[in-house]
């Protein structure tokens, strides 16, 4: 590797560090710190476990979310166990409408999904259910969302069985032909 | 407190919070704020030194493990008792109060108390994406994982059971109603983004001071709905180090220690999709009908910062803390959650918030921020800048809250900071509070003047 090149600005530092593997800060305070390159990846061998159900629900397109027969508690995001009284849960069809809990705009994002925005997120409420469900809403004017809006659960063709398998739609939205 | 021997704060010290600080890895940054701890109190030794406890967020912003072990390895702390703390962006408060279980518990005389976080070695977004790994990584990070996005959805029920519920009820189209109350709280967080970049001016070790007009600060860009750039910390390398000693010990070095009067801890669920719905833990100066129409916690308040509250409050004695208290530095990594925060530990009722900021309270009463305020001082919150202003070195941040509290309470923030605009005049009581994954983790510490 050549000798690095040396910088007064650290953001051309972190430039040059990216490009050739390694730069010279010189840093305003006397020192000069040698930055370099250093990738990390990681493949990941994750099993959903407990909660696998739900994501193969959502591949046939269906909401799965879990009840506590005990003592009567009802989640739409799964639990394999009641948080209230530590008794194991049944899985149950979610309806398939909700409302909007709460709401918003994300106009950034982890690095991952910065290409994918500005994207809706939205907390759903299913009638008699006493947890929610964090998704995305599509397919609605930023200006047209609001609280208590009703909202429709839309299921990938192509599932990735990820929890971005499903989003909502508003209710009003008809259905596309398939 | 139950059975337990008193611990104080002795000294303090804290790196200059900075987006990056390429010239010191994170043994160097806790060694320099550890050196200056030790320079205010130079009748302590090392070998004075029990223990430590060492706090820092995350693997993947060091990328090291064990990096505490290479923090006591550096300061020469070796072979001595050490452990790290890790509680998310809660992690410097637990660190606290870690330390004060060596010494409470009576194992330990002397404990060190050191955080630090190093988050310049990736870009931004990248960084936003290690702290999203800090939520349900099955259900919540794929959805498009974004710490300011669930806080974002926090703070617009709020603004639906406190404004749209109430202020704009008259209201009838719901869209509107809502977006005139989002407009308002909008305006309210950029009152405080004011307040907490304007303290900072007089406070040395903070990152952005700033002097900011209403107008740039409300219409600074939008991160998250309604979220934007100036009501949001940003990330930070910074370190930051308290020592704390048992009542045998405290004054053989210095003659101006600090006690911890209470410490309470709360928790609450990872998602926000599963915070349940029940009744308001009450303070004793609220009532149960005061909240009869609300489901709590939801997602619109922080349960486990009530909880903290609550326990550090009974431990201390404190009654009233609008009286008992005389400032709070507390966790503003959103100008919102400041908001939320001052009625999860009562500085007003749930629902009041709004008022309290637009009113003048949490202001300093010598700082000029360029607002008429009704009135200003009631209650200083966050007068060193906050997370907002001093930056957010998450395993630091707690700790330099402690610092800073130290400081007011002795009556030295003129020495430490060459500036003592921002020393709450006759300070006796402060509260601290550390806040970590949308509210799952909250400390409360309660110091006051011995």
């Amino acid at each position: 590797m050549a000798p690095p090149k040396k910088f007064a600005k650290f953001r051309d530092v972190m430039e040059e560090a990216k490009k050739s593997g390694a730069a010279i800060y010189q840093n305003p305070v006397g020192t000069n710190d040698l930055v370099v390159l250093s990738p990390y990846s990681i493949k990941y061998i994750h099993s959903y476990a407990e909660d696998s159900e739900f994501f193969l629900g959502l591949a046939n397109g269906k909401l799965l979310g879990s009840e506590c027969k005990k003592c009567n508690t009802k989640y739409a995001t799964p639990r394999s166990h009641c948080m209230n009284c530590g008794h194991s849960t049944q899985w149950f069809k979610l309806p398939l409408e909700g409302k909007v809990h709460s709401w918003t705009t994300c106009y950034f994002g982890s690095e991952e999904f910065l290409n994918e925005t500005p994207f809706n997120l939205v907390l759903v409420e299913f009638e008699g259910v006493n947890s929610f469900l964090l998704s995305r809403l599509t397919g609605v004017e930023q200006k047209d969302i609001y609280i208590e809006m009703k909202v429709r659960a839309e299921f990938r063709a192509e599932p990735r069985y990820l929890i971005s398998d499903v989003h909502f739609v508003p209710a009003n939205v008809k259905p596309a032909k398939k | 407190m139950p059975a337990s021997r008193k611990v104080y704060v002795i000294s303090g010290g804290v790196t200059k919070f900075a987006k990056a600080h390429p010239d010191m890895d994170f043994r160097l940054m806790v060694k320099k704020a550890y050196d200056y701890a030790m320079r205010d109190v130079p009748k302590l030794k090392k070998s004075d030194i029990d223990s430590s406890r060492i706090s820092y967020f995350s693997d993947h912003f060091a990328r090291q493990l064990k990096a505490a072990s290479m923090v006591q390895d550096y300061l020469g702390l070796n072979p001595k008792d050490s452990r790290r703390i890790e509680w998310g962006g809660a992690t410097g408060g637990q660190a606290i109060q870690a330390g004060w279980e060596a010494v409470a518990s009576g194992r330990n005389d002397v404990c060190l108390v050191a955080g630090f976080e190093t988050m310049s070695h990736v870009e931004t977004w990248k960084g936003n994406e290690f702290i999203a790994l800090a939520s349900d990584t099955n259900f919540d990070y794929p959805v498009g994982g974004f710490y300011t996005g669930y806080y974002a959805l926090m703070v617009q029920r709020h603004i639906y059971e406190y404004l749209r519920k109430k202020k704009f009820a008259k209201i009838k189209d719901e869209r509107e109603a809502q977006r005139a109350a989002t407009k308002e709280a909008m305006r309210i967080m950029a009152m405080v983004s004011v307040k907490n970049h304007m303290n900072a001016l007089h406070n040395p070790y903070s990152q952005y001071p700033q002097k900011i007009s209403m107008e740039e600060a409300m219409g600074g860009e939008l991160i998250s709905y309604p979220l934007n750039r100036p009501s949001i910390c940003t990330m930070s390398d910074g370190a930051a180090v308290v020592i704390l000693a048992s009542e045998d010990v405290a004054y053989k070095y210095t003659d101006r220690p600090v006690l911890i009067k209470g410490v309470g801890c709360g928790t609450d669920t990872m998602r926000l999709a599963d915070r349940p719905e029940g009744k308001v833990p009450l303070f004793a100066w609220e009532k149960e009908k005061d909240y009869s129409d609300l489901k709590y916690p939801g997602v619109h308040s922080f349960r486990a910062g009530r909880t903290a509250a609550l326990e550090a409050y009974k431990n201390a004695r404190i009654r009233n803390p609008l009286k008992e208290l005389d400032f709070v530095e507390l966790h503003d990594a959103y100008a919102s959650s400041e908001i939320q925060t001052y009625e999860d530990i009562g500085l007003c009722k749930y629902g009041e918030g709004y008022d309290f900021v637009d009113k003048g309270h949490p202001f300093m009463k010598d700082v000029d921020y360029g607002l008429r305020l009704q009135t200003r001082g009631t209650m200083p919150v966050n007068p060193s800048g906050g997370l907002i202003a001093c930056g957010h070195p998450v395993g630091a941040t707690g700790i330099m809250q402690g610092v800073f509290a130290l400081w007011q309470l002795q009556g030295t923030i003129g020495k430490h900071f060459g500036d003592d605009r921002l020393q709450v005049k006759g300070a006796r009581r402060g509260l601290i509070h550390s806040h970590a994954g949308t509210g799952s983790s909250v400390t409360v510490t309660i110091m006051e003047k011995a």
